[in-house]
């Protein structure tokens, strides 16, 4: 796929998502059991986007760089309430700094 | 937009000082979270370009599918090298709760034809937050329509500011932006974790990135994590401990409609 296509199948589906949340009835998604599902998807989602983001290497790598270092100091700026923009530059500020200083 | 017309014609109607109170509080909430929210999106534009999108590829994702934690998801799979599949795979599926999210708006704002496509698209965290947290029926509606009006411009012209920048400058690695990326991730992620199940969720997902990042193509390690979400529903605890917010909710957006 190229990317344009990507971009745009995605949009389209996200789109529909939101858009059948108005068309459907309510008791569809209802049950404790499939709420909680649909309550902690983005939880195993993000936690799986965050290690890949962190610690992947291309293609098939793990490792410990500048990124792990700016992820760590970001959790630490979560922990004392930071706002997001705060914690994101932190961590890219981080990852900078050690590069600069030739790790990771 | 027409809405605000409606919404000031129905406070004129009703006049008492606590409706005016809640309208007051309202549009300052609206305010204060749409703000800063718009304001990362310069993140976005330019996490999205050092994965390799264009300027108006990443634009169209901020205009288009305007739902941060997917947008990041998209870009971030094609940073990884994963497939367009992959990615769609991705997004789609953590764009989810926002379905959910319209469940809830759906009986709060009774909008039909263009008002309905309209309101769809505003759909997200932040509108369905600040909505969903009013008591008063019409700052419910002013909360989702002035949060989300306000989030999406702020978005749009912030993503295509950290667009343009990021463009400019170069290796993105100099600056760490694959490391902002991660820590957008971990700031997304960050208030859903205030339960048992959502710890045991987090926990069990990142297990099965680890293990399978070094086995199997790049994006597809994120969408097998997503069955953690299944096992922890299923067999994880009915009630969390804390007597907080049910499972991995932001705020106490989700387990409303529950």
């Amino acid at each position: 796929m190229s990317t344009w296509v990507t971009v745009l199948v995605a949009c389209a589906l996200a789109y529909l998502t939101k858009l059948a949340g108005y068309l459907v009835p309510a008791h569809w998604l209802s049950g404790p059991r499939l709420s909680r599902v649909t309550a902690l998807l983005p939880v195993a989602l993000l936690t799986g986007l965050v290690v890949v983001q962190a610690f992947a290497t291309a293609p098939r790598g793990l490792t410990l760089d500048a990124r792990a270092a700016g992820l760590g100091l970001a959790v630490v700026a979560l922990l004392l309430r930071a706002p997001f923009l705060v914690v994101v530059v932190l961590a890219a500020a981080t990852a900078a700094g050690l590069r600069y200083l030739g790790w990771g | 937009m027409d809405e605000r017309a409606e919404v000031e014609v129905d406070s004129a109607a009703t006049t008492g000082p606590d409706h005016r109170k809640a309208m007051r509080g309202v549009t300052r909430q609206a305010w204060s979270v749409g703000v800063p929210t718009g304001a990362y999106g310069v993140s976005f534009g330019a996490v999205s370009v050092a994965a390799g999108l264009n300027i108006w590829q990443t634009v169209a994702l901020s205009a288009l599918m305007f739902t941060g934690g997917s947008q990041f998801a998209l870009v971030g799979v094609v940073a990884a090298g994963g497939s367009g599949v992959a990615a769609v795979a991705t997004s789609t599926l953590l764009g989810i709760r926002n379905g959910l999210y319209a469940l809830q708006v759906a009986r709060i704002l009774h909008v039909r034809g263009p008002r309905r496509l309209a309101a769809a698209h505003l759909t997200i965290d932040e509108s369905t937050a600040v909505a969903i947290g009013q008591t008063d029926p019409r700052a419910m509606r002013r909360g989702f329509w002035l949060t989300g009006l306000l989030v999406f411009a702020g978005w749009n012209l912030t993503t295509l500011a950290g667009a343009v920048l990021g463009n400019a400058i170069g290796d993105p690695r100099v600056y760490g932006f694959d490391a902002a990326a991660a820590a957008a991730f971990c700031a997304l992620l960050w208030p859903r974790l205030k339960t048992v199940n959502a710890g045991a969720t987090a926990a069990l997902a990142a297990l099965l990135t680890v293990v399978l990042v070094p086995v199997v193509p790049a994006g597809v390690p994120v969408l097998v994590a997503a069955s953690a979400a299944v096992v922890v529903g299923f067999f994880g605890r009915s009630r969390p401990v804390d007597g907080g917010a049910e499972d991995g909710s932001a705020g106490a957006v989700e387990e409303e409609g529950a």
